[in-house]
């Protein structure tokens, strides 16, 4: 028992209790070797099913290998088979945040292939639609981010607005996030009854929310340590790989679809364009953030002026004529036949158009050949060249870094892998 | 594209607005980068912007010869247009010059090109699959690949789909 008592031997160094015992090794080299790690295509703390190869050396990226299409769906392919109108739902599954805003980018560029000009009301209720998919999406994004860098608590208010949103959603179109919303030539139904008033009150809520994201984030110590000056990206550099939307913004250039070319009655409403200085991934969410002030910004001003008047344009080459003229007149029966059978006959032509979608300019290529059906859908995804650049941006940079840059830059795989 | 047509008449074939007004220039293959940098450098035309870039497979249109277009859309952030640009490669010799030595954000679209198109670019660093796998054969948006040719990695489970009936692999 006396045993116990006595104390080490001087001459064999306890490493659990004497901090010296190795002081040689610890100013010893770290040997290191080149590792090759798979982050994904399931990854915890990254969204999206994106397998990066990543090589690193210590913890530093020498490599970066982004490998996608693991939620290739055959989008154009697809579409190519169908008529216009069937194409819709395909559309909901690109960019699965906001889904109507590729509902209305589409319809948007056949209207624009068959010359037509949608009623003004169709017009304000895409609008509506559209920045309320614009909230979700940037929701997402900054509430992913919180959760990714350890803030739970943001996301918990990021997902209650965005739960509100989803509900004003489902009255108004009958599904939370596959909308399928919108005909070509305007809108399949009205706006449900009492439901302006409910949206401006789930906005009151949303504004406190993103207050308290904006509270508890944008001075906090820990979130600005892992996103200022980390991802950044020149402004000539995002040009030349094709950013668009609030990664491009983020790098100081203005450059909006709303504003450089509005289309539908964007003219019409006093809003700002948010535009960042440094490209990292700080301005990326903060010009996000102020994105959502501006969103609600317009939405209340189109809910206040939005005129009464017809939904969709009666014509019945384009639209379904109204349900008592189908079930009592021939001309009725014959046109709504002949939509469903056949689908809407676009005249043979070619074009592209582009609308500001969440993440950066939704290009449309579309190509007709007068039958039913489309010839050619190509869809410019706002995430693809995004995506594109991320070994650009972090190759060199900590593995640690990855992690915000790839919140930040939102990228979509329904979109990006089509 | 006016400027286009005095400072390099022997690369443009073909001018034309389509029917909402968007100016295109076929442009022939060889000539490529150099409109290309033209429309990129010129101080007031700038074309920098990086849009997109895909194709088309003529096969069932009246027009259908060459069979392959290959479009691109550039836009100038000082002028707020786009650009369209085509070039038409035959069956026979789908190669196009690449972009990516002038534009970066062509890298991957040229690469989804090649793989849904089997259209090759010359130049281009890295040219691979981008979204279907190495082990798939042919290319699935030519107009005569067959909507359920399906080539699965793994085997499917035999399930009956009472709607359109097992796959058909390469009859339509």
């Amino acid at each position: 028992m006396a045993d116990h008592a006595k104390p080490h031997a001087p001459e064999t160094p306890n490493p659990d209790t004497d901090a010296y015992a190795h002081e040689s090794e610890l100013e010893a080299h770290l040997q290191t070797k080149r590792m090759v790690i798979n982050m994904g295509p399931s990854h915890p703390a990254t969204h999206g099913t994106v397998r990066l190869k990543v090589e690193l050396e210590g913890e530093t990226i020498v490599k970066i290998d982004p490998e996608i299409g693991f939620l290739h769906r055959g989008f154009q392919k697809s579409c190519e088979n169908v008529t216009w109108t069937q194409c819709l739902p395909y559309t909901d599954r690109l960019n699965y945040l906001s889904a109507m805003m590729n509902n209305f980018g589409f319809l948007n560029a056949v209207e624009k292939l068959i010359g037509l000009e949608i009623p003004e009301r169709a017009q304000y209720i895409r609008v509506i639609g559209s920045e309320i998919h614009r909230l979700t999406d940037h929701l997402t994004c900054v509430g992913a981010t919180g959760l990714e860098l350890g803030g739970f608590a943001p996301f918990l208010f990021a997902m209650e607005f965005r739960e509100l949103l989803h509900d004003r959603t489902a009255e108004l179109t009958g599904a939370r996030l596959t909308t399928s919303f919108g005909r070509v030539g305007g809108i399949n139904r009205d706006l449900p009854e009492g439901w302006i008033q409910k949206v401006h009150k789930s906005l009151d809520r949303g504004m406190e929310l993103i207050d308290e994201m904006d509270g508890l984030l944008t001075r906090n110590r820990i979130f600005v340590d892992r996103t200022k000056g980390t991802g950044v990206i020149s402004a000539e550099d995002a040009i030349d790989f094709g950013y668009t939307g609030p990664a491009l913004r983020a790098c100081g250039v203005n450059y909006d679809i709303r504003k450089a070319k509005p289309y539908w009655v964007y003219d019409r409403f006093d809003f700002k364009v948010p535009v960042g200085e440094h490209g990292d991934n700080y301005d990326r969410y903060l010009v996000r953030l102020e994105e959502m002030r501006q969103s609600i910004h317009i939405l209340r001003q189109a809910m206040d002026t939005i005129p009464a008047g017809p939904i969709i344009v009666d014509d019945w080459r384009i639209a379904l004529p109204p349900k008592p003229e189908v079930y009592g007149t021939i001309e009725g029966v014959m046109s709504h036949f002949k939509l469903v059978m056949e689908g809407i006959q676009v005249p043979a032509g070619e074009v592209y158009d582009s609308t500001e979608a969440s993440n950066g300019e939704l290009g449309w290529y579309i190509v007709s050949d007068g039958s039913g059906r489309p010839y050619k859908v190509h869809v410019r995804a706002p995430g693809f060249p995004v995506l594109a650049a991320v070994p650009h941006i972090i190759e060199g940079k900590m593995l640690a870094d990855l992690i915000p840059t790839f919140d930040t830059i939102n990228m979509i795989g329904g979109e990006v892998e089509q | 594209m006016d400027r286009v047509s005095a400072q390099l008449p022997e690369a443009v074939a073909d001018r034309y607005v389509d029917r909402t007004g968007g100016a295109w220039a076929v442009i022939h293959a060889d000539s490529l980068p150099k409109v290309a940098a033209f429309l990129k450098n010129d101080p007031e035309l700038e074309f920098k912007l990086f849009g997109s870039i895909d194709a088309v497979d003529r096969l069932h249109l009246a027009e259908n010869d060459p069979r392959f277009e290959v479009v691109y859309f550039l836009y100038s952030l000082k002028r707020h247009e786009h650009v369209r640009l085509k070039v038409r490669v035959s069956e026979s010799q789908p190669v196009v010059p690449s972009l990516t030595p002038l534009f970066r954000g062509a890298n991957w679209w040229e690469r989804l090109t090649f793989d849904f198109y089997g259209i090759r670019f010359d130049g281009h660093p890295d040219l691979r699959r981008i979204l279907l796998y190495e082990e798939f054969q042919g290319h699935p948006l030519r107009k005569d690949y067959a909507l359920r040719d399906r080539q699965p990695l793994i085997p499917e489970r035999p399930i009956k789909d009472i709607f359109r009936g097992p796959g058909t692999s390469g009859l339509s």
